[in-house]
């Protein structure tokens, strides 16, 4: 009697532990059925919200109108929710023709496991497209010298924004230097406004903070070691300084109080800044669209400033430089048929970045990734900022892709972990240094 | 027995019986076919998945490798895993600690019959209906420091830094925890209270035992096997609190309420270390079946047997 019980108990056990085990493993995908797509048509996976979903989809409707035997069929899935699903779908081998996605480090990743095909021949013999865009996009598509992806939609530079109804009042100007900003720090602090916003809690807000801090600090050569996995690249005395910069700025109540519980997603780090709760927000520019939608004017009326990112004394940097995303690419997944990657070419060269989905993107604020567009940006209405933006984009000697892009998804996760950690002041600059130099070449 | 079949009817009969309950238990047998089948697919083989998983090194995308016991090795030896197992241990007990006396009371409460505590009873349940997701993104919405239910209502003392100091994280995470669960765990006490006859209550009453006694003599006693199951989902079902606290705080701030289900998603998921993530998975696993027995022996010998037989 005793042993058919002790079974049913381990069996009663092991069925409340399934749902772990099929998680666990749900994204192992070999028992997977194995067909890559349906219908015969190419298929592309795209992020939903607007504007650009109303832009994708306008620019797709255009292609499948005037191209009956190459329709692209597209789904929209939600950003992060996106970012999990197109990894599981590439694994299991049931990945879309067109395979959306920022470059740099998971681009590699797709392109070592040959996932993604090489586009580089094509390009060859598609000059005029190629010469396109501007030329600095192509560095996050290239893996080892070979071109995986076809760049598109707009520059995103990550951009110092700030209320200039709050500067007036405070009789400030916007910072050129450190000392500038621990200077404002103490006088917006004086007034009872906070001096910078920030969504901490999305780790990658947090994280544009040491991307500029250690360019001008150390110039943008210790980030290209760390890129390239040299030995000890993250034990750089500059990323140490850029550490204690920060804690610095921490500790002397720079951002918001609360900023490690607010995210971005939320985009109530952008409504601190147009509510005059906060005086000052370190973002990319992507967030100028949406807070002229949701700012009540405040764009419209001329409150929001934007200048590049101060100076560090004595640091090597250029503060020129730039870092945020270079642009957004596609590639075309190695599994999908033939037909459906001469679909999806076709759609590349004649359905993306078409002079309708240019405007489209200068009209809701973003500088697309085309050359010769200076006139477009001087006739609208957002003209300084797009300029702004776009003279940023040209004239950077270096414009440094987000680190959580560049580097492969392990070092990203580790990087984003122990940048909590630092803001919270949980672990020393020099153990963060360390932390993260393990990860180097992983 | 072949002197028992001839000597009359009755003993054929019980031969027959006997033959027809071999049949019908034979037939039972073959009804748990599509059981173990479905038990076989989703859970011997992922389970087996994992564990092979757990000896090999894999992104997630790539072809798969041996790693031999890298995983395991660098997986004991991070102070992650030690972090996140602290973690979900005290989850654990300080949500059984809140959950279970909470629960025990309402359950007991609302077992009564005036029309009010069915009312109650309803109220108390709504919680359960909302999905964990939008649950954990509700709270969130209401403890922002700077446009929450403090600015709302001017309350500055509910102004605090919830979600973004390392304390407050995980105490308001048991907290949200509780306030979804409670109902749940109140519904089964509720159940088990109305089992319990009536006549022990009348027989205690004659003998003068009040409120109090009847609940510490009659109630409690009576609820043991209630408070064992109770107990065993609270406790198992804490290590697969993954989307509530995933939406919350993602694991921070910091690494504070990074639970083992959380670190295994994000090391196979946001870090593409599928192997290291396995390895986390068979812990969770082992620490699974090892509280389910332990909790299951806690019963005793006679817990397959009714209630109310005990009388």
């Amino acid at each position: 009697m005793k042993q058919p019980q002790t079974s049913r108990r381990s069996f009663l056990a092991l069925a409340a532990l399934t749902p772990f085990a099929v998680a666990a493993t749900s994204a192992c995908g070999t028992s997977g059925p194995g067909a890559s797509s349906s219908g015969g048509g190419a298929s592309m996976w795209y992020l939903s919200g607007e504007p650009n979903q109303t832009t994708m989809q306008k620019a797709v409707d255009a292609f499948n109108s005037a191209n009956s035997a190459d329709k692209i069929s597209v789904t929209y899935f939600q950003n992060d929710a996106y970012k999990t699903k197109i990894k599981t779908a590439i694994g299991a081998n049931q990945a879309p023709t067109i395979i959306y996605g920022w470059g740099g480090g998971g681009l590699k990743t797709y392109a070592e496991a040959n996932q993604v095909d090489d586009l580089t021949s094509w390009f060859e013999q598609n000059p005029d497209l190629k010469k396109k865009f501007f030329p600095s996009v192509f560095g996050a598509a290239t893996v080892n010298g070979k071109i995986y992806a076809l760049p598109n939609q707009y520059v995103a530079p990550i951009v110092l924004f700030y209320n200039k109804e709050l500067f007036q009042k405070a009789g400030v100007q916007p910072p050129k230097t450190w000392d500038d900003v621990m200077s404002l720090v103490k006088t917006f602090n004086g007034m009872g406004v906070a001096p910078f916003s920030l969504g901490g809690q999305s780790r990658w807000t947090s994280m544009m903070w040491l991307e500029y801090l250690l360019d001008r600090i150390g110039g943008p050569d210790v980030f290209k070691a760390i890129f390239e996995g040299k030995p000890n690249a993250w034990m750089d005395p500059a990323v140490i300084e850029t550490g204690t910069k920060v804690q610095e700025l921490v500790s002397a109540d720079g951002f918001i109080k609360g900023f490690s519980s607010i995210t971005a997603d939320s985009q109530a780090d952008q409504a601190l800044l147009f509510s005059g709760k906060a005086a000052m927000m370190l973002h990319g520019s992507w967030t100028y669209g949406a807070m002229k939608k949701a700012g009540q004017n405040f764009v419209q009326d001329g409150k929001l400033g934007f200048v590049p990112f101060p100076t560090v004394a004595g640091g090597k940097g250029d503060p020129k430089n730039g870092v945020g995303n270079p642009a957004q690419y596609m590639s075309i997944s190695s599994k999908a048929s033939d037909k459906e990657k001469e679909s999806a070419k076709k759609f590349f060269k004649d359905g993306i970045l078409t002079e309708a989905v240019i405007d489209a993107y200068i009209k809701s604020g973003s500088v697309p990734i085309v050359n010769g567009i200076e006139d477009k940006l001087n006739t609208s209405e957002d003209k300084e900022f797009l300029n702004f933006v776009y003279d940023m984009a040209k004239n950077a000697p270096n414009f440094q892709q987000s680190w959580d892009q560049a580097l492969s998804p392990t070092a990203a996760e580790a990087l984003l972990n122990n940048i909590d950690q630092l803001f919270l002041k949980s672990i020393t600059p020099q153990q963060f240094a360390e932390n993260m130099n393990g990860t180097l070449g992983k | 027995m072949s002197n028992a079949v001839s000597t009359g009817p009755r003993g054929a009969v019980s031969l027959k019986d006997s033959k027809q309950t071999e049949q019908r238990k034979a037939a039972l047998a073959w009804l748990t076919v599509p059981a173990l089948f479905f038990f076989l697919v989703f859970a011997v083989i992922p389970l087996a998945g994992v564990l092979i998983l757990s000896f090999a090194s894999w992104d997630g995308i790539g072809a798969i490798g041996a790693a031999g016991l890298d995983n395991w090795f660098s997986v004991l030896a991070d102070p992650g895993l030690y972090n996140a197992l602290g973690l979900t241990f005290l989850i654990m007990i300080v949500s059984w600690l809140v959950q279970t006396p909470i629960s025990l009371l309402l359950g007991v409460f609302t077992a009564g019959s005036q029309r009010y505590r069915a009312v109650l009873a309803v109220l108390y349940f709504l919680p359960l209906l909302l999905s964990s997701a939008a649950v954990a993104i509700a709270f969130k919405a209401l403890l922002d420091p700077n446009f929450g239910l403090a600015t709302g209502l001017g309350l500055p003392f509910l102004a605090q830094d919830w979600l973004g100091v390392p304390q407050l994280a995980i105490g308001l995470v048991v907290f949200v925890i509780a306030w979804q669960f409670v109902p749940f765990h109140t519904l089964i006490y509720q159940g088990g209270v109305r089992q319990i006859p009536k006549s022990l209550y009348e027989a205690a009453q004659i003998d003068g035992a009040g409120t109090i006694k009847q609940f510490f003599h009659i109630t409690l006693p009576q609820l043991k096997y209630t408070i064992i199951t109770s107990s065993t989902l609270m406790v198992v079902g804490s290590l697969t609190y993954f989307d509530l606290i995933f939406v919350l705080t993602g694991g921070g701030p910091g690494n504070s309420t990074r639970i083992l289900a959380l670190d295994m998603y994000l090391r196979g998921f946001r870090a593409n270390l599928m192997g290291p993530a396995s390895v986390i998975a068979v812990i969770l696993v082992i620490i699974g079946l090892a509280l389910a027995l332990f909790l299951q022996r806690l019963g005793g010998k006679d817990k397959q047997g009714s209630q109310l037989e005990g009388l």
